[in-house]
């Protein structure tokens, strides 16, 4: 459905974005370090579409949803949202441009204030950032209540009476309530019951394809993202290490990392659990204020090579949409 | 490989716990009955409420009490009741012929003591080593559960390690006296999927290598279909299947456990377009059941079930239901 994605138009681009957050030390706080949260990685997301970023807790896939929104001040690196840059943007011209990116966030119970009605909650971005008199204000809150499926009964009580699922139908209406055009979703499902989490995501496709909305959906869990997303970027240790569209990417991982995270993923089928062939990866993630020279992953590849131990690979198209960072593929490209 | 004659090492009959709030009293645990062999592996799946992690702190006495009552019984463990037994002899079994992991190890390590020191503990408390033995011990523990170094580590705290080294800190220490059942509360909930795939991997090694049972509560289906020989699915505070684990994922007989395997994505095979989706919430258990906990969320609900709580029936050797509906036919069991 998206092969033609080289025509589609671009709402989000990042081109060498950079997140490095300082360690200080010593009595002087002195500068002694960065951890490189996110380092590098360039991508672009069409209309319409679902990017997934997957990872394992610390690759950065967070830090990069929140830089993509300018929630941080970027150490490098240019974010073009709509056409506009807002990779150096001042807070004020910022502000203006906030009611077309927002964002619904993992923990519904930490995101939402207490002391605030689900009215009051849902209504903030609309007494913020518009205009509305106090009756249509509150006509667009039950409009959003009902496109998030929360029965307007509920407009006055507050968070604590919601059960998880329903708390976060609350975080997805109020990232709703501007018309935003472009929405990260930092791992929305990953603090709810199995059988709620198929109902939000089923929500998330509704109201996508209702408001033609454009997501960048951040998760851990790959069956989830291989769901909900048209492409898919894995990251590891701050650098995105290959970036395909889903299928081709579940079907034929190019990466070592890739394919030693999809093989470690359980699969709920005892009879293919015994005759599963799987890559254990060994080792944990490296510390990203000292990653290794050379490939981020070479210390626990499977397959690394001494080239990957001395140089960085490029970030690169080996198939047309399909980028891997990984010096195997520059080789077959040298010696083909 | 389990066969009918296979000793049980923990039997488990009508345990019932019920936790007194401000508001009522909350029936977690309702008439949970089932048994444990030597040497397997029991998976127990269900939501966060379904009551399977204050099932197995029932029964070896984890539950503070008040608020929580625990009544039913007996917990058969060695020829002794759990349930009747005193405070000194369960100080016994818990963590020596009875070990524990938790979900999160950061919480249940202590940061001010060595990993070393946490290690020995159990070993001196529980086997009277002295401090020599129990190091020379704790050293072994370490090199079994595969933690690189193990010489050198013992004298780490437990924030010089990572998570998925944390989790094999905890193994080590469950397993220091050798027990004959470990209970394993969400081993792998808090690690990322390739630490999991480590630690998994190192459990079956070290259930075959030590030969004892193990108890792994999840919520994840992947893991369980991964790891376990036998099943017991819980609802609503009570088992609502169990069967072995091939028979639970070839013929699932109980709307839930059919419903949860369909909501459940998949990383490889076919890709659904929509995800099935199992409407509304987990029940609040606010009374003693009366009827299925199931039935509001249940497409094969009739007046039966919100009369009636279903009883476990057998439907084949070893797998049994809790369920008035019959998916071969479609029918409905008799009155």
């Amino acid at each position: 459905m998206f092969d033609d994605s080289t025509s589609r138009r671009k709402l989000v681009s990042v081109s060498g974005l950079k997140m490095y957050f300082p360690i200080r030390g010593g009595l002087l706080r002195r500068h002694s370090g960065d951890v490189k949260a996110v380092d590098d990685v360039s991508f672009d997301i069409f209309e319409g579409e679902t990017l997934g970023v997957v990872g394992e807790s610390g690759c950065g896939k967070s830090t990069c949803g929140r830089a993509v929104l300018r929630l941080y001040d970027l150490t490098a690196g240019t974010v073009l949202v709509d056409g506009i840059d807002i990779s150096t943007m001042g807070q004020g011209a910022l502000r203006k441009i906030r009611p077309v990116m927002q964002m619904v966030f993992q923990d519904p119970q930490a995101c939402l204030n207490p002391r605030m009605s689900l009215a009051d909650i849902i209504g903030e971005p609309l007494v913020e950032h518009t205009r509305l008199s106090k009756a249509d204000r509150l006509a667009r809150i039950y409009e959003l209540m009902d496109a998030v499926g929360l029965n307007r009964d509920f407009a006055n009580r507050y968070p604590h009476e919601f059960s998880g699922g329903q708390r976060q139908r609350i975080g997805i209406a109020r990232a709703l309530a501007l018309n935003p055009k472009f929405i990260v979703c930092d791992e929305p499902i990953a603090a709810l019951d199995v059988s709620i989490q198929a109902q939000v995501v089923n929500l998330l496709e509704d109201l996508q394809k209702e408001f033609g909305l454009t997501y960048l959906f951040i998760s851990h869990d790959l069956s989830m993202v291989r769901h909900i997303a048209d492409r898919v970027a894995v990251m590891y240790l701050g650098k995105i290490v290959e970036l395909a569209a889903r299928e081709g990417l579940y079907r034929d991982p190019k990466h070592p990392y890739t394919q030693a995270l999809l093989s470690a993923v359980p699969e709920p089928d005892p009879v293919a659990h015994d005759t599963a062939n799987r890559t254990i990866l060994k080792g944990d993630v490296p510390s990203p204020s000292n990653p290794p020279t050379g490939c981020n992953f070479c210390t626990r590849c499977p397959q690394a090579m001494e080239i990957c131990r001395q140089l960085d690979p490029e970030f690169r198209e080996v198939e047309p949409g399909r980028f891997v960072a990984c010096h195997l593929f520059n080789e077959n490209e040298t010696a083909g | 490989m389990l066969d009918g004659a296979t000793p049980s090492v923990l039997d488990v009959k009508d345990l019932t716990t019920t936790f007194k709030t401000r508001v009522g009293a909350v029936h977690a645990v309702n008439n949970v009955s089932f048994n444990l062999k030597a040497g397997e592996l029991l998976g127990v799946v269900g939501e966060s409420g379904s009551g399977k992690s204050v099932t197995m702190m029932s029964l070896i006495g984890l539950v503070p009490s008040p608020p929580a009552r625990v009544t039913g019984g007996p917990v058969m463990f060695e020829g002794q009741d759990l349930l009747t037994a005193s405070n000194e002899q369960l100080r016994k079994v818990r963590g020596a012929r009875i070990g524990f992991v938790f979900q999160d190890p950061m919480t249940s390590l202590n940061p001010v003591f060595s990993v070393g020191f946490q290690v020995m503990e159990p070993l001196r408390k529980h086997m009277g080593m002295n401090k020599t033995r129990a190091r020379a011990r704790a050293r072994e523990l370490l090199d079994l559960v595969g933690i690189p170094d193990a010489a050198r580590r013992l004298d780490d705290f437990p924030h010089q390690f990572s998570g998925g080294m944390r989790q094999r800190v905890m193994i080590a220490i469950a397993l220091a006296c050798d027990p004959k059942v470990l209970i394993a509360d969400e081993p792998t909930t808090a690690l990322d999927v390739t630490i999991q795939a480590q630690i998994i991997e190192l459990m079956k090694d070290l259930r075959d290598k030590l030969g004892m049972a193990v108890i792994w509560i999840t919520h994840d289906l992947g893991v369980i279909a991964g790891i376990a020989d036998r099943v017991l699915v819980m609802y609503g505070g009570q088992i609502v299947e169990h069967a072995p684990v091939r028979d639970l994922f070839a013929n699932p007989r109980h709307p839930y456990t059919r419903a949860l395997l369909l909501t459940v994505p998949n990383v490889r095979g076919e890709r659904a377009q929509r995800l099935r989706v199992i409407e509304g919430q987990p029940p609040i258990l606010r009374a003693a059941p009366t009827a299925c906990p199931f039935r509001d969320r249940c497409e094969h609900a009739f007046d039966r079930c919100s009369r009636e709580n279903p009883a476990r029936r057998l439907v084949g050797p070893v797998h049994d239901v809790a369920c008035f509906w019959d998916p071969e036919t479609g029918a409905s069991s008799d009155v």
